[in-house]
């Protein structure tokens, strides 16, 4: 491996994708523990009040939660499409998927706003005083709810901060079929934050 | 990483010295340059480390006799919070691998680099902003924060002290943490030099490697457990409340699931310093490469399995509890082969005692007697006697100054001519360091008699019965503070008037030698490749014999 990269006559680190590659997977690694702490403290709290997650799952949009990950897997598909594109050479339909990708992520944090305004609308938010009144478990639910789908919310913001970014750098050419790392890596954590979507579904809008 | 083909092998002179990139502070301020961002890490660390070790002897000072002498129980609660929280988030954990690895681990790999040198930069930058945040809580709100470094729910959820902000500063440090650990795992695995399969890595390398993985793997669980904790006091999110029904023992889990790990962080760079030192001063190749080498991943692998042996007295089931005093006992096996190895290599040496050495030796010493008395809080039995007493006080620091504190000191000892291409005064040095020893066990030893006889932790105030132990480490931690100081001086006359060194002072056979010292920008004059025979290869020559000519 390590011949690969210094045999070369200059012998310089030059631009090594499979060193920048195993980074972003080791990353993407910290960040599932990252979210894995919040899993275990479910699980935990899960055990202790079954009945209380089952009555306040019943309080969430199930077909809300269900739209949304349809929105997500989908923007994760666009997202590979134009990772499928670049490789192609076609610099500008992967503009185009990306932009997509954007859209979509968009989507999912508008209908997001939505759910957790109408929740805030009923006093349920951490802190507030209707949340102390309710039965423990359902108070511990609420607040693991609003933690869990607001970490992978800023990761949803992260990743579209990071698209535009992309997006810029496809226009001015910075990123190519040969230099096309960074557009890789970015479908790689957009792939996560999805993979966590998909978890939370569950746990929290089909527990009842 | 530059993209042009014209950076090559071959720049000559000094790192230190400033090269195009502007010069004065700016160059240091936004250089890639691994040596000088260790350097940087170097400068904040000894800074941090004398108020930590100023916080320690005032705490020390107010125990000398029983009863109130200089400040109240309240003052006392803080001191020894922030002595914790500097000496452990900005000091000892960050420590080795921030500073020596840093500036030797491409050394030794024989690279140019690190793999990712603007990320390395970026991980100075976000340690330094996490140390302010950190010490900031020193000086904000009504009070600084009183809940010791463990910052355990639920007092960390209603004390009045500023504790928000020292979890904020320990979270961002998490981060800094984490991509020095990325950052030399790939670093490792894709830079070293021709030749240098895994098994053909100096040891300092192989702990660094096991190291950055504990840290990658470990450190997030932190960083949501902190940022939960910081959560419960901005929103009251009740998680560990139990009056919210939360679980305060959750959180001491989550805790310990990093911080027990965190230990083997600040440990194992140390070991690989030990088992590098040795060789050169015993003229001959480290007794049981590959044990020392594996021993390091078993101790990472089975230590990330072992927390809950911090809370045997908290509320955990029978079983939950021996599963884990069973598994603290196994992480004795890998770290006794490591002794036993360097004892080992020791015998029928020829041994020269240089400084570096000295302060080997006083590893193997005082982090065995830290080991072993590890193993009496790992007993279940044991444990219930000596929880929270001064024992375990004493404990730590032999584990974590006497172990990593120690394989600091050892490792600035040693790589301090290649750091700065001069020599420190070796007398001097070697008195500091015969204080150190004497100051260390007059310190802490008594805390493991008071320990066992009763005396527990942290409290402002104690029984007259304990009055001559207490008395005795008082003036233990004089002695200790004067052989630092000495030592602190002697460093610092060193590099400003040492005399020059030679590229090769110890006689050793690691990379890190066959260069200059102090090494060029680009580390080597041209490419090195690393010797076949392993890297402590003492064929045909005397110990510190200097061999450059074989090496380059």
């Amino acid at each position: 491996m390590s011949t690969q990269v210094q045999n070369t006559n200059a012998g310089h680190v030059h631009k090594d994708s499979i060193g920048a590659k195993t980074g972003m997977w080791l990353f993407l690694f910290t960040e599932l523990l990252l979210f894995g702490g919040l899993f275990i403290i479910y699980a935990v709290m899960r055990g202790e009040y079954t009945h209380g997650f089952h009555a306040a799952a019943e309080e969430l949009n199930v077909w809300l939660g269900v739209t949304n990950t349809v929105v997500l897997l989908t923007s994760s598909l666009t997202m590979v499409l134009g990772v499928s594109a670049l490789q192609r050479g076609r610099a500008g339909l992967a503009q185009l998927y990306v932009i997509s990708t954007l859209f979509l992520a968009g989507t999912f944090l508008l209908i997001k706003f939505f759910e957790w305004g109408a929740k805030f609308s009923h006093g349920v938010f951490p802190g507030m005083e209707h949340l102390h009144n309710l039965e423990h478990g359902e108070g511990v639910f609420f607040n693991l709810y609003f933690m869990m789908t607001g970490l992978h919310g800023i990761h949803v913001i992260i990743g579209m901060i990071v698209m535009v970014v992309v997006n810029n750098r496809l226009q001015s050419g910075t990123i190519t079929r040969a230099n096309q790392g960074i557009l890789e890596y970015t479908a790689l954590y957009w792939h996560l934050v999805d993979l966590v979507w998909i978890f939370l579904l569950p746990l929290f809008y089909l527990t009842n | 990483m530059s993209e042009s083909a014209a950076a090559t092998w071959g720049k000559t002179g000094s790192y230190l010295d400033d090269q195009g990139r502007g010069n004065g502070l700016m160059a240091w301020l936004t250089t890639t340059d691994h040596k000088r961002i260790g350097l940087l890490y170097g400068i904040a660390m000894g800074i941090f480390f004398l108020v930590g070790m100023t916080l320690g002897l005032l705490i020390r000072l107010e125990l000398l006799m029983p009863g109130q002498q200089f400040y109240d129980a309240k003052t006392y609660n803080v001191f020894f919070t922030l002595h914790g929280v500097i000496m452990i988030f900005l000091f000892i954990v960050p420590g080795i691998p921030a500073i020596f690895g840093n500036i030797i681990l491409p050394l030794q790999l024989g690279a140019e680099d690190v793999a990712f040198p603007k990320l390395n930069l970026l991980s100075w930058y976000v340690y330094m902003l996490g140390a302010v945040i950190a010490l900031t809580s020193l000086f904000a709100g009504s009070s600084p924060p009183d809940t010791g470094w463990t910052f355990y729910a639920p007092y960390s959820i209603s004390s009045g002290g500023s504790v928000s902000l020292a979890v904020l500063g320990a979270f961002v440090l998490g981060f800094s943490s984490i991509l020095t650990g990325m950052n030399f795992i790939v670093t490792i695995h894709r830079l070293r030099a021709k030749n240098m399969g895994f098994f053909n890595m100096p040891l300092f390398t192989w702990g660094l490697y096991a190291t950055s993985w504990i840290q990658v793997i470990a450190t997030p669980v932190v960083g949501i457990t902190l940022l939960l904790l910081l959560m419960e006091r901005l929103l009251g999110i009740g998680l560990f409340n139990p009056a919210m029904g939360g679980d305060p023992i959750l959180y001491q889990h989550l805790f310990w699931i990093y911080s027990h790990p965190v230990v083997y962080v600040m440990i194992l760079p140390a070991m690989g310093v030990i088992s590098d030192i040795l060789p050169p001063f015993c003229g001959r190749t480290i007794f049981g490469y590959k044990a020392i080498a594996i021993s390091s991943l078993a101790i990472a692998i089975v230590g990330y399995l072992v927390w809950g042996h911090h809370m045997f007295t908290v509320g955990m089931s029978d079983t939950a509890r021996w599963i884990f005093s069973l598994l603290t006992f196994l992480v004795a096996i890998p770290t006794g082969v490591k002794i036993f190895n360097w004892t080992a290599t020791l015998y029928k040496a020829s041994i020269e005692v240089r400084v570096p050495l000295l302060y080997a030796l006083g590893f193997i010493f005082l982090f065995s007697i830290g080991g072993l008395t590890g193993l009496v809080n790992g007993a279940l039995s044991t444990d219930i006697h000596v929880h929270d007493t001064a024992f375990i006080v004493g404990h730590f620091h032999y584990t974590m100054f006497g172990g990593a504190g120690i394989g600091m000191f050892a490792a600035l000892h040693f790589w301090f001519p290649k750091m700065f291409g001069r020599m420190y005064n070796e007398k001097r040095a070697t008195w500091a360091w015969g204080l150190i020893m004497v100051g260390f066990n007059t310190l802490y030893f008594p805390m493991l008699i008071m320990g066992i006889m009763g005396m527990p932790r942290r409290y402002h105030d104690y029984l007259p019965e304990f009055q001559i132990p207490h008395a005795v480490s008082t003036v233990g931690s004089w002695i200790l503070a004067t052989g630092i100081i000495l030592m602190v001086v002697n460093i610092i006359q060193g590099i400003r008037h040492g005399k020059k060194a030679p590229n090769n002072p110890w006689g050793a056979t690691t990379l890190e030698w066959a260069t200059t010292s102090p090494p060029p920008l680009l580390n080597f004059a041209k490419e090195p490749i690393a010797p076949k025979d392993g890297p402590y290869d003492f064929t045909g020559r005397k110990p510190g014999e200097s061999h450059e000519e074989v090496l380059t």
